[in-house]
């Protein structure tokens, strides 16, 4: 029988839905010599808007609100390095619900975060079936946050000393009610990717970092994980509540895209256990006891580092007595995994370049702004990144055709 | 009916330009396409190219180094387009209107036809914006 | 390990250059060393520490500038801070890019916002600062 074999550059299939690619180059260059992608090159500057700088004009309260907009998606996690490190300053110790509350809220935006990967993952790969579920799934997660804190994303829930909202108790059956929910659908969702034939064949041993790259990049977060190095700060350097729970830090060997998805998918699992056992805790404190009155802040230096779903978010400050920051330092994980495209792009072909890129979840802003491909020899562009998308899930329909095919 | 009116009148196909921004209004716009909004349904979609769109909706706050390629997008429309800013960022520059590297709001470098303000906006809320939009420019 | 050993043996290896050592907390140590020492001080820290490199953070301060090196020792949730101070009128220190790979980008990203200057950084090109302020502009220091 004649197998027909398509010719993955000629042949651009529309797949929607559509996902609001940029024209112009944004983010990466990959000089491509024929199919396989030889040199990674990072262009930036679109997205700075000097939080730095910003953060000297804003007291220490209204900070909260700037470093929250760094990155959306780890919203709650910049807020939570930057608690830290004042808190560090200020030689505070914060009640046990207040930690509680903040867990939860790091857990859940873990929750969402891995919940929005995934459905990126799906769409990059071409299962679009993916990405609306897993989407619609983190629809209740955000109501959630909008029941608690009154916004879907940037919760401003932190505060030095403490937390700014209580969760009452008559919330939390609610809460259950949809971390059930979202566990079976979890669960539903790591029987349907993780045992999927096609998805191994376009995942395994594709992007792969190995543990010697993730030690020299200084890596971190899943990324890191799942090629077999076991850092969390949650485990690693306890803060707020994860030193009074149960939990597990979930890694994988190879090290690939398919075990990065894994890793992110058992800690799915994994938070909402961590948040059960929350509710647990809030249980046995008094409901409005979430702060350690705090009247000033020392001058001195601190560091304040929390687990966001991308890995270690660092804040350094200095202060100087005033009520102002002398010196902020942000660093988000993905300044660390970034660089890594040097490693987990090159030697692969061109349609893995984007499944490769989006498996270290880059701030989503960065994924979006994929770039063009280019010739190593001629330095021509050849393909924009829709097209660098397409040819990811192109070769993912080959696949799953020539599979059917095979008796 | 003129041909302006005539197009605007269904099916709306947006094309999303984001700026320098923490990324919260782009997911949003992106949930508008899951099940739960279902933007599709009334023929809206976003597309991939300048040329194909009906409105630009921009997102961010507007720094140095996108102004120049904001310009770019906005000669590339084919007119008549709709300007839509979305966000604080986008209508005001927000919280980051104070930076060293801002170059916007969005209506300083273009013309602007509605703002969505919020931080992020909803869903409900881009959608309610681009409707009263629409209704708006067909005199309803 | 504890940080109190840790400490220990920073400073009994490092004696002569240590102008200053502190264990802020069992999990934060800092210490200021002569700019000369540095690539010396973080090859042993990655070698035999076995640390992670955290970032950098620049100031400037009535000193001139300081940089503050962070390291993390994972298994231990242990910060080594180390901490130099660069004189105003020639803010330079030996860029660290060539021992490890992941102090590449924070080297470039200080020059833009500080002027400091690494000697033999492999790569000085521009990261965030093109087309969003000028050559010798730097847009964190105080005037």
């Amino acid at each position: 029988m004649k197998k027909e074999t398509q010719k993955t550059i000629n042949t651009i299939i529309p797949i929607g839905p559509y996902h609001p690619l940029q024209e112009e180059p944004e983010l990466f260059k990959l000089y491509c010599d024929g199919e396989s992608v030889k040199d990674v090159e990072w262009i930036t500057g679109y997205n700075h808007r000097g939080i730095e700088k910003l953060s000297e004009s804003k007291t220490f309260d209204q900070v909260f609100f700037l470093v929250e907009r760094v990155c959306g998606i780890c919203s709650t996690s910049h807020p939570f390095a930057f608690a830290n490190c004042m808190e560090e300053i200020a030689g505070v110790e914060i009640p046990d619900r207040a930690k509680y509350i903040r867990s939860i809220i790091g857990e859940l935006e873990r929750i969402h975060s891995h919940l929005l990967w995934v459905g990126l993952a799906g769409h990059f790969l071409g299962y679009n079936t993916v990405f609306m579920w897993a989407w619609k799934y983190r629809e209740p997660v955000l109501d959630l946050f909008e029941m608690i804190s009154g916004n879907r994303n940037s919760y401003a829930m932190f505060k030095i000393g403490g937390v700014r909202r209580d969760i009452e108790n008559d919330k939390i059956p609610r809460m259950r009610e949809v971390l059930d929910t979202v566990k079976s659908k979890t669960n539903m969702l790591i029987g349907a990717v993780l045992d999927d034939p096609v998805i191994h064949a376009r995942t395994k041993g594709v992007g792969v970092l190995t543990k010697e790259d993730i030690i020299k990049y200084g890596a971190l977060g899943p990324a890191a994980r799942a090629s077999g190095v076991p850092i969390d700060v949650r485990r690693d350097d306890p803060y707020a509540a994860y030193p009074l729970v149960d939990w597990k830090v979930i890694t994988a060997e190879e090290g690939d895209v398919f075990s990065k998805a894994k890793v992110r998918l058992l800690e799915l699992l994994e938070s909402i256990s961590i948040i059960e056992q929350c509710f647990e805790g809030l249980k046995k404190e008094p409901e409005g006891a979430i702060e350690t009155i705090v009247k000033e802040i020392p001058a001195g230096i601190g560091t304040g580092r929390a687990e966001a779903p991308r890995g270690e978010v660092f804040h350094f400050v200095e202060t100087d007595g005033s009520n102002y920051p002398k010196r902020h330092k942000i660093r988000a994980p993905s300044y660390m995994n970034i660089p890594t495209f040097k490693k987990s792009c090159v030697g692969q072909s061109i349609s893995d370049a984007t499944i490769a890129l989006a498996a270290v979840d880059p701030c989503y802003c960065c994924t979006e702004r994929m770039g063009f491909a280019y010739d190593y020899e001629t330095k021509e562009k050849i393909l924009n990144g829709k097209d660098l998308l397409k040819l990811g899930q192109v070769k993912t329909k080959a696949i799953r055709a020539k599979m059917e095919q095979e008796p | 009916m003129s041909f302006k009116e005539h197009i605007f009148k269904k099916s709306l196909w947006l094309f999303h330009y984001g700026g320098a921004s923490c990324n919260n209004c782009d997911i949003e716009i992106l949930d508008c396409l899951t099940p739960r909004y279902d933007v599709e349904r009334f023929g809206i979609k976003l597309v991939g190219s300048i040329r194909h769109a009906d409105v630009l909706l921009v997102t961010g706050s507007i720094n140095k180094k996108d102004k120049e390629r904001l310009l770019e997008i906005y000669k590339q429309a084919p007119k008549p387009i709709l300007v839509v800013a979305m966000g604080a960022c986008g209508c005001t520059g927000g919280i980051f209107a104070e930076g060293n590297t801002f170059a916007g709001p969005v209506d300083k470098i273009i013309p602007v036809d509605a703002y969505i303000p919020g931080c992020p906006p909803k869903p409900e809320a881009i959608l309610a914006g681009i409707v009263k939009l629409v209704n708006r420019r067909n005199g309803k | 390990m504890t940080g109190a050993e840790v400490k220990q043996n920073i400073e009994s290896k490092w004696s002569g250059k240590i102008s200053e050592i502190g264990l802020k907390s069992e999990k934060r140590l800092f210490v200021t060393i002569s700019p000369e020492s540095l690539p010396e001080v973080a090859q042993y820290l990655f070698d035999d520490l076995k640390c992670r490199f955290i970032t950098a953070s620049a100031l400037q301060s009535k000193r001139g500038f300081e940089i503050y090196y962070h390291f993390s020792v994972d298994v231990i949730g242990l910060i080594i801070n180390v901490h130099v101070v660069l004189p105003e009128s020639k803010p330079e220190v030996e860029s660290l890019a060539n021992i490890s790979v992941a102090t590449n980008w924070i080297e470039r990203e200080m020059h833009e916002l500080f002027g400091i200057i690494f000697l033999n950084h492999p790569n000085m090109e521009k990261l965030i600062s093109e087309g969003n302020w000028e050559e010798g502009e730097y847009p964190l220091r105080k005037n």
